[in-house]
């Protein structure tokens, strides 16, 4: 990574002899075999993409458990690619965003709808294009698989970054200024690194986000022929209709190890790597620790490889363009400015429109009002899930949430094992729960919805864990010295305290319930299939059907609802919960 | 005030170093540093420069003509009031911020951007969190494309001249305020810079490290290691100013102008208890006191209305002052310094209060001294409902924001009010922040002297229950 080269081989001072450098340390005995490994692996993964489509077809996926680790390997190596691309994305929209006004007028609602437009419809809708692009070739499948990943991974991070650079410190923007910064030393000097931590947090969440989808994103359907990649969500696919519940066990099982994988070789050194770029100047007194990151700070295979990289990417923060011959710069009087926001904004109005007209046009010619009326009744009842689900979770977790946070050991086991669960895909457990359907014979609308939040309600256990640990020590000896007890003392103190952490939390998880909804409200087990009424599984449906209008109309009816749902629930209630009940 | 330049001056500052027009060229080769410039010839000129926030000819002017002048070889404080535009100034000087009118060159060059030739030294140091000592010196000779071997052996250089050695692998947050500062420090001297400006450095570092701080850097300066033409130093300590400079420039505030001009040319090392050290402490805080025209008498806060703009001091503090001025051994009338002292007080929240106090009617304060007036001695003396009777009393005849919200309230049926109501109508006299600021100072008064209550839940002023009835 760019950044780490950036700022890692930082060589000492006293710069031992050119020998003494390149004499091996003991962490090269491990750097040396893992690097080795990860790279045959990338090798061997990446020929295996190299392969004509027929390949596939001759390949076809089995359930055999020993294949896992070769699908578990494909699967990540589409996440890691499909992070790669997210982060370039990231690292190049959100500045576009915030260095021109104009620009993110339209940058950032943009990136409001693209995040609350379902994975499964990128997916159908640009399949052909990457199939297109390289005819007869598994690349263009996997192009595909990775562009839908890529879907669930962006959004988040981008608005996580874009946040970051409004909040860069007045006075270190004035250091950049006055001390000449070029834009790009601004950028790796300054924005990127005070945007870290929160990029870092963010991958994580969308990694979580991208083991949930990945299931969906590796059967790629065009027409009537779906073309299967090998992978651990295709694996997943084949058991369940085969209703295999062994090989579902395998999967499980996987999952757990290429997720702690993930974390001990990619997260967690990120994380301990993220933490120096903390802006706050009071040294903490626990930091993250990560033994691949002091390997890879430690052993000399990296340093060497590191120093040569590292010393070309400091030479591109010293390039200067020819400076220019200073033109004045057109003092535009504000009146000529305020027209000039007139103009783009009029002309971004008659975009949108010519956009709309067409959309509905489209949309016209396989759909009519009845059509319109019902999807928005089925936004509604999935709404109603989405919220009722939402207070059903904090209604659970906050009470355990504020108990565990309150005894520091036992948050210290409960922290990373909440951010494990919301990792960890929960579709895999779907099929119990459409046996479960089955088996007592209930009522789909109801029983399935559990399993929208059943991936997401972990991030309300999880700030509300955060939450009641960073509860004021004094509050809590007014609590204890006022003897404030039960309801009283939850009304009065507890809830008001951790509520700004529920409402971050609260926040994630519908997100992530809204998304999840076209994956669990139809649900399946072999040739059972079992559909709540709501507006994912209308989505899932049209997308199999192929029905173009109607999942235009769908995804649109969507949007509206998540944007909405965004800007009269949740931003006023966060406003509020910042405004009256931070404490601190 | 117009200033010409003191280019003639017999004995410049005692502890000039002894031959700064070699001193002062960069050995590297490198074009940053300070040429020699024809002699006369000011490093910094400030010309007629004024400054408005804000586009609109009516919104309030922050600087006012301000002139000035540093020479080589000085050091030269702005001294000034909170909200006077020192910052301002500094800042439109590095080029950081556009000046509405007039002309600032720097070593003969008119600046328009940021200049070449100064290095800023932060208040809150402003270092990156995420570079070592190291990194955070070089990263200003790195934007100049300085090559690594050169830009590190200069580096190690300034980290060492400035006391850093050994923490240069050390990130900031490892390190204590002192020596954060001295990182400071040393990324801008690094540059070899013509004017070095400091903007209040010391003071968020506690007495005795600011102390050491400042003392190393003075013998830095007196004994010509600082290849630095010379210093701008903004700050609102008094003693500060006179321990370390040549001159210093006094500002006036609202609009910030160049009031008035002392030099200092008291032998280094500077004592600040020698007694001519303290009698020029005391004459530059009676200066800070006499030249403000913001301290409004009676006539002067009816006239402004509503563009009064009101400092939020809490109730508590003004009662405190009054108490403290109307006992032993002050007797009603008491030395600003004397009180800042013993309140451990900076001068200029020291003034804010008192002027507040002369705003309200209970003070007077003229030239370094504060008398309060009979309302005060008794409200010094009376009992809690008295004294909120008394304030009330005040605030209404003294304050026009207070009786204009409370005439609204009452001739509203339903005795309420929106804030925004009344911020929009400040927003027409003054800016956002003092608008905001000013409303909150009369809500807490407000509540205080129970003229009219405001509830922060609806972000409503209203009457009184009692009074409704
Ligand atoms: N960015 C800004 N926009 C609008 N007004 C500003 C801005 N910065 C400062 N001001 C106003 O300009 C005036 C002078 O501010 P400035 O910061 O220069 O004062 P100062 O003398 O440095 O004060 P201090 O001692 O508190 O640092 C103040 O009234 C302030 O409210
Ligand atoms: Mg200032």
């Amino acid at each position: 990574m760019t950044m780490h080269v950036l700022h890692g081989g930082r060589d000492g001072l006293g710069s031992p002899s050119p020998l003494a450098r390149l004499a091996p340390s003991r962490w090269d005995v491990v750097a040396l075999p893992l690097v080795l490994g990860l790279l045959a692996l990338l090798v061997f993964g990446g020929h295996e993409v190299a392969q004509p489509l027929s390949q596939l077809e001759r390949t076809p996926i089995t359930l055999d458990p020993w294949t896992l680790p070769y699908y578990a390997l494909r699967t990540t190596l589409r996440m890691l690619a499909a992070l790669g691309a997210s982060l370039l994305f990231t690292l190049v929209y959100a500045p576009l965003a915030v260095k021109s006004q104009r620009a993110g007028q339209i940058l950032i609602p943009a990136l409001d709808i693209l995040q609350s437009v379902p994975v499964l419809t990128y997916l159908s809708f640009t399949v052909t294009f990457f199939l297109g692009l390289f005819p007869g070739q598994v690349v263009g499948a996997e192009l595909a698989s990775i562009f839908a990943i890529f879907t669930s991974q962006a959004w988040n991070m981008t608005f996580s970054f874009y946040q970051s650079l409004r909040t860069v410190p007045s006075d270190l923007e004035e250091v950049c200024t006055g001390y000449h910064f070029s834009t790009w030393q601004r950028y790796w000097r300054l924005e990127v690194p005070f945007a870290i931590p929160g990029l870092v947090w963010n991958m994580m969440m969308s990694m979580s986000g991208g083991w949930f989808f990945v299931v969906a994103a590796e059967a790629v359907t065009v027409g009537s022929t779906t073309i299967t990649l090998p992978g651990v969500g295709a694996y997943l696919a084949l058991a369940i209709e085969q209703r295999d519940l062994g090989a579902i066990g395998w999967v499980i099982l996987t999952m757990l190890g290429v997720i702690i994988l993930y974390d001990q070789l990619l997260f967690r050194p990120l994380v301990a790597w993220a933490d120096r770029f903390r802006a706050d100047t009071v040294q903490a007194e626990e930091r993250p620790t990560s033994w691949v990151l002091t390997m890879v700070e430690r052993s000399t295979l990296f340093r060497t490889l590191g120093r040569p990289a590292g010393g070309a990417a400091r030479a591109t923060l010293r390039w200067r363009l020819p400076s220019l011959p200073k033109l004045p710069a057109p003092r535009l009087s504000p009146r000529a400015v305020r027209m000039g926001d007139y103009v783009w904004q009029g002309a971004l109005a008659v975009m949108a429109l010519y956009v709309a007209v067409h959309g509905i046009q489209f949309m016209a010619t396989g759909i009519t009002w009845g059509d319109v009326g019902h999807v928005v009744l089925l936004g509604l009842a999935t709404m109603v899930r989405v919220v009722v689900l939402i207070v059903l979770a904090a209604v659970i977790w906050v009470p355990i949430g504020v108990m565990v946070g309150m005894r520091p050991r036992l948050a210290a086991i409960v922290q990373p094992l909440a951010q494990f669960l919301a990792a960890f895909p929960s579709n895999l457990f779907f099929p119990v729960a459409v046996a479960a359907i089955v088996h007592w014979t209930l009522n789909p609308d109801i029983w399935l919805s559990p399993l929208m939040i059943l991936g997401t309600q972990w991030y309300i256990l999880f700030n509300v864990v955060a939450g009641s640990q960073a509860y004021p020590v004094d509050l809590r000896d007014v609590i204890a010295n006022l003897r404030l007890r039960g309801w009283k003392k939850w009304r009065d103190a507890l809830l008001p305290g951790v509520f700004p952490h529920l409402v971050t939390g609260a926040i994630t998880a519908s997100g992530g319930a809204w998304n999840a909804s076209i994956v669990a409200e139809a649900v399946s087990w072999g040739d059972t299939h079992v559909q709540a009424r709501g507006l994912g599984a209308y989505i899932a449906q049209m997308t199999t059907d192929a029905d173009f209008p109607r999942l235009v109309l769908g995804n649109v009816v969507m949007v509206c609802f998540v944007v909405l749902f965004n800007r009269l629930v949740w931003r006023p209630l966060y406003a509020y919960a910042e405004r009256r009940l931070r404490v601190s | 005030m117009n200033l010409t330049p003191k280019s003639l001056r017999a004995a410049p500052g005692a502890h000039a170093p002894a031959d700064l027009a070699t001193a002062g060229v960069a050995p590297h080769g490198a074009s940053s540093g300070p040429r020699p410039l024809p002699s006369g010839v000011p490093i910094l000129t400030v010309k007629d420069v004024c400054k408005r926030y804000d586009a609109d000819p009516d919104s309030p002017l922050v600087l006012d003509n301000v002139n000035m002048t540093v020479d080589r070889r000085e050091i030269v404080a702005l001294l000034g009031r909170s909200g006077s535009g020192k910052s301002t100034l500094l800042r439109i000087i590095a080029g950081l911020l556009s000046s509405t009118s007039g002309q600032v060159s720097v070593a003969g060059k008119p600046v328009s951007g940021p200049a070449n030739d100064v290095a800023m030294v932060f208040q809150s140091f402003a270092l990156f969190p995420w570079l070592t000592v190291l990194e955070n010196v070089q990263v200003g000779l790195e934007a100049r494309g300085v090559p690594p071997a050169e830009m590190r052996k200069r580096a190690l250089a300034a980290i060492d001249l400035i006391g850093l050695d050994g923490f240069e692998n050390a990130y900031p947050r490892e390190l204590s305020g002192g020596m954060r500062q001295r990182v400071g420090f040393a990324r801008a001297l690094v540059l070899d810079p013509g004017i070095l400006l400091l903007d209040e450095p010391f003071s968020a570092l506690d007495v005795l490290t600011a102390e050491t701080v400042r003392t190393d850097f003075l013998d830095l300066w007196g004994d010509g290691h600082l290849a630095i033409g010379a210093v701008l130093l903004v700050t609102h300590n008094i003693e500060e100013a006179v321990q370390m400079c040549d001159r210093i420039l006094v500002m006036s505030s609202n609009p910030g102008r160049v009031a008035a001009e002392i030099e200092v040319t008291l032998p280094h090392p500077r004592v600040r208890t020698d007694p001519a050290f303290r009698q020029l402490v005391d004459h530059i805080y009676g200066l800070m006191t006499r030249r403000r025209k913001a301290a409004p008498g009676i006539a002067e806060t009816l006239a402004a209305g509503l563009s009064l703009q009101l400092p939020h001091v809490s109730t508590n503090v003004l009662a405190g002052l009054m108490e403290m001025v109307d006992a032993e051994p002050h007797n009603g009338v008491a030395d600003l310094p004397v009180i800042s002292s013993a309140l451990q007080m900076s001068t200029d929240d020291l003034l804010k209060v008192a002027e507040t106090l002369q705003m309200l009617g209970f003070a007077e304060v003229v030239e370094g001294d504060i008398r309060l007036l009979p309302p005060a001695r008794q409200f010094a003396q009376a009992e809690l409902d008295v004294r909120k009777r008394l304030f009330a009393d005040h605030l209404l005849q003294r304050i026009p924001l207070a009786s204009h919200i409370r005439r609204v309230l009452q001739e509203r049926p339903n005795h309420r009010a929106p804030r925004p109501r009344f911020e929009t109508e400040l927003e027409d006299h003054m800016s956002e922040t003092a608008a905001d600021e000013t409303l909150k100072a009369m809500i807490s008064w407000a509540r205080y002297a129970e003229v009219f209550a405001y509830d922060g839940d609806t972000a409503q002023f209203h009457l009184d229950a009692e009074e409704e009835a």
